[in-house]
């Protein structure tokens, strides 16, 4: 079955290291300058791309992220992992902001149909926005099936058996090919993308088009009021006796 | 102890290898210290794995690539380097192979400095420097400086010719220089890698610098392999160019390889806090706690009132300058920058000159390496001319005149000795006197046993102008992948308690100004144990410094960690 195609989307978020802080004027976070890196969930998707590449289940592997031109970074990194090549689908730094799961989705499922992908592979949300959507929304759009929270992936012929981490515990579904899988935590440890890869990954292809090209209409009907911190903590106060607490809680209104 | 096995009946074998391999090493560790110490470092440096059972079978084959020139840091002056290297190659239509690489995620996240650039050797490099949008946005107006008492400040004036006049610099935020600098390498194709750190030299069979290879990845905080263990990538090259900065890992070895540290004075060091000399003599003292209480002072408060603090960072640097500079090249290779150390200290700076010793160095390597006629001794590249057409330079002429400066201020008289010493011998005389002052010594010597000293009761923090140790590292965005071995060895894991604890208190629990070493008691009975929180490490190498056993040996992480500063 070495005929399959996957199509893995990553996205470059703010490290998960740094210490996130508000524009003063409040209409975003301050991201000029900060360390960026590759969703973890997203490391974890082409991981998996790459295994069943290595168990010779997919023949080539395609990674794309949507963003500005540092993007291309990113891409190269999924490379350096043993993705074959790259496409990045350009979006004006300005306009990054407005650019929200929906755009992706729309995104990924036109590059799906024109790449004839079989698989679609996703990080299950991005730690920035937390969002959860892109890939229930692209297998939407492209009316295929979906495996979201995959803990464990199996290809089964044209079927792919997909554990899913679920509140109560695993769901096991099996899904016809083609289907758009998100990964969670537990599936894999992703690889290092050592130096020797990066080197490689210099030669490898990425190809940089606009969402035009494919026809996409970027437009959101969302924009974002304000972003503020969260309210600061204040510290707590202590009691002797229960009479006291009630006292207390009826200063501040509460009962 | 060892018998034939042979010799011996099956019970008694069994008894014997139980002695051997349990109980024995015990009693050892049992008769030296109180207590068995547990195991702190497990880092490969200390305890191979060749001899390790855990690695038997993994493959420990590296690939290489072959460069004219590998450059080791993108600071200041490796990116200075690198970018002289391409220059010279456009002009001469030579091409060269040039390979940098840097510990940090990113170009300029591991930089951190006041700064105020001298801009001098940077415009040399770049002379279209505004055209390219360098950012250096902000020259100089005004100088003060003022000597700070308890509660008031004496005003000190400064005059022309003084090397704290900051007429023409420019105040920078060298981590954003350092960024745009990296830009313009890779722009001219310089191979920049950030995100890998050279973790160790590679010699020739004839003794010289082959190259270096980077760091392996995959490792468990025990020692052991993971599944996604892999190992660096090693780097060949004619000329290998070190440019760690301040108390360098690399560096600390090739002192001793080539025995650079004959002839000159051991470096002595400042941590940039900013800035706290390394020379204390209280262990009791803490560099973050000294900040913290700077900052409330009558005269610095109201500059700080009603601002937010939005990062926080720390680095060592040197404070030798002329007396402290090492022998700079060897075969294969060559030192630049704050490495070897030429940090002017009365005027505060030191990229200016990090930043000429990357563009002569990328000179005269070049000449040798378009050198048709060259015949080499070594596989490994000599360019001693590096270090003779730097002691041609007014970075040399520069130290020289204000070698004495600081030296001046550990006499009698302190501070004020040392500026009436440069007001007669630096500000009239230009530093020709013919004498050379000496320092007292390495840092780590200069502490007195803790039962000689006063413990220092600092403030509490305030939480609007002077905070806490972790919410401050926390704002640095350090972070290393915590599944490896710590970074921060100890050549011997027993000496913390029974010696740094027993004579100095600890004093690595206060001169870390990230919090990675903390004294915890012990689960069971009496006594410590040194803990090290190896994830906090903001690489500032303070700790290799002044540790009074000099037990601590700073090694290279993991590529791609450690602090995320942005444009500091």
């Amino acid at each position: 079955m070495a005929e399959l195609r996957a199509l893995v989307a990553v996205k470059r978020v703010i490290d998960f290291a740094v210490k996130i802080r508000v524009k003063p004027d409040k209409t975003g976070v301050v991201t000029d300058g900060v360390k960026h890196s590759m969703n973890p969930f997203c490391e974890i998707a082409v991981e998996e791309a790459v295994r069943l590449k290595e168990k010779k289940l997919v023949k080539e592997v395609i990674a794309v992220s949507c963003g500005p031109v540092q993007c291309q970074e990113t891409i190269r990194t999924a490379l350096a992992m043993g993705a074959d090549r790259g496409i990045h689908v350009e979006v004006p730094a300005a306009e990054a902001d407005r650019v929200g799961p929906l755009q992706v989705a729309r995104v990924l499922a036109k590059l799906a149909e024109r790449e004839k992908v079989d698989l679609v592979l996703l990080g299950k949300q991005a730690i920035d926005d937390d969002c959860n959507q892109t890939g229930q929304m692209t297998a939407g759009l492209l009316d295929w099936p979906q495996g979201t929270f995959a803990s464990q992936v199996t290809l089964e012929g044209a079927k792919l058996k997909v554990e899913r981490e679920i509140d109560g515990g695993l769901e096991t579904l099996r899904l016809k090919l083609p289907a758009v899988v998100t990964t969670d935590l537990r599936l894999n440890e992703p690889r290092y993308a050592t130096l020797p890869n990066i080197m490689k990954a210099k030669k490898k292809k990425i190809e940089v088009i606009k969402a035009s090209d494919l026809g996409v209409d970027l437009s959101s009907k969302l924009t974002v009021v304000s972003v503020e911190d969260p309210p600061q903590r204040t510290a707590g106060v202590k009691v002797e006796t229960t009479e006291d607490l009630v006292a207390k809680l009826k200063e501040v209104g509460r009962i | 102890m060892s018998v034939p096995l042979a010799k011996l009946p099956c019970p008694a074998y069994r008894c014997l290898q139980t002695l051997k391999l349990n109980i024995l090493p015990l009693c050892a560790a049992r008769w030296s210290s109180t207590s068995v110490v547990p195991r702190i470092t497990t880092h490969y440096t200390i305890y191979p794995r060749d001899k390790d059972k855990r690695w038997e079978g993994v493959s420990m084959e590296r690939f290489a690539e072959e460069a004219d020139v590998v450059i080791v840091g993108a600071g200041p002056a490796g990116l200075s380097a690198a970018v002289r290297l391409k220059q010279l190659a456009a002009e001469r239509e030579k091409d060269i192979r040039v390979c940098l690489v840097e510990k940090a995620a990113q170009i300029g996240a591991h930089t951190l400095s006041g700064a105020c650039l001298d801009p001098g050797a940077f415009k040399e490099l770049f002379p279209d420097w505004k055209e390219k949008g360098a950012p250096l946005n902000t020259p100089v107006t005004e100088d003060r400086f003022g000597i700070l008492t308890e509660k008031y400040r004496i005003p000190v004036p400064i005059l022309p010719g003084l090397p704290m006049n900051n007429h023409g610099n420019y105040i920078v935020r060298l981590g954003h220089l350092v960024t745009w600098m990296g830009e313009q390498a890779e722009a001219l194709g310089v191979e920049v890698y950030p995100g890998y750190a050279a973790a160790e030299v590679l010699f020739h069979e004839d003794g010289s610098v082959k190259g270096i290879a980077t760091n392996d990845v995959g490792i468990q905080k025990d020692g052991a392999p993971k599944t996604t263990f892999e190992r660096g990538l090693e780097l060949h090259a004619k000329v290998t160019i070190f440019a760690e900065g301040c108390h360098g890992h690399l560096a600390k070895q090739l002192y001793k390889k080539f025995n650079l540290r004959a002839d000159c004075d051991t470096q002595t060091y400042g941590i940039g806090l900013k800035e706290v000399g390394l020379d204390y003599q209280n262990p009791y003292l803490s560099p973050f706690r000294e900040f913290q209480r700077w900052k409330h002072h009558p005269s610095i408060q109201p500059t700080l009132e009603g601002g937010k603090r939005i990062a926080y960072g720390a680095r060592a640097l040197n404070e030798g300058g002329f007396q402290s500079i090492p022998k700079l090249t060897f075969p294969g290779g060559l030192l630049i920058g704050c490495s070897p150390g030429f940090m002017n200290v009365p005027k505060i700076k030191g990229t200016h000159t990090a930043m000429k010793s990357g563009s002569l160095a990328a000179e005269s390597i070049f000449s040798q390496l378009t050198n048709e006629n060259l015949q080499s001794k070594t596989i490994g590249l000599h360019v001693t001319e590096y270090e003779d057409n730097l002691k041609k330079s007014w970075v040399w002429k520069e130290l020289y005149s204000v070698r004495n400066i600081r030296p001046s201020c550990h006499g009698i008289l302190g501070l004020y000795g040392g500026m009436i010493y440069t007001g007669i011998f630096y500000w009239i005389l230009r530093g020709m006197e013919p004498w050379t002052l000496k320092h007292k010594g390495s840092d780590s010597a200069q502490l007195r046993p803790a039962k000689d000293c006063t413990p220092i009761e600092y403030p509490k923090p305030d939480g609007k102008i002077s905070f806490d140790l972790l919410s401050s590292v926390a704002l640095s965005g350090t972070n290393h992948e915590h599944d490896q071995p710590a970074h921060l060895t100890l050549k011997d894991d027993s000496i913390p308690v029974n010696r740094n604890l027993a004579v100095y208190d600890g004093p690595e629990q206060r001169f870390c100004p990230a919090g990675v070493y903390e004294f915890v008691p012990l689960e069971q009975g009496d006594g410590f144990r040194l803990q090290i929180n190896a994830q906090n490490c903001v690489h500032c190498k303070t700790c290799d410094i002044k540790d009074p056993s000099q037990n601590i040996n700073w090694v290279v992480p993991e590529g791609g960690g450690g602090p995320a500063y942005n444009g500091m």
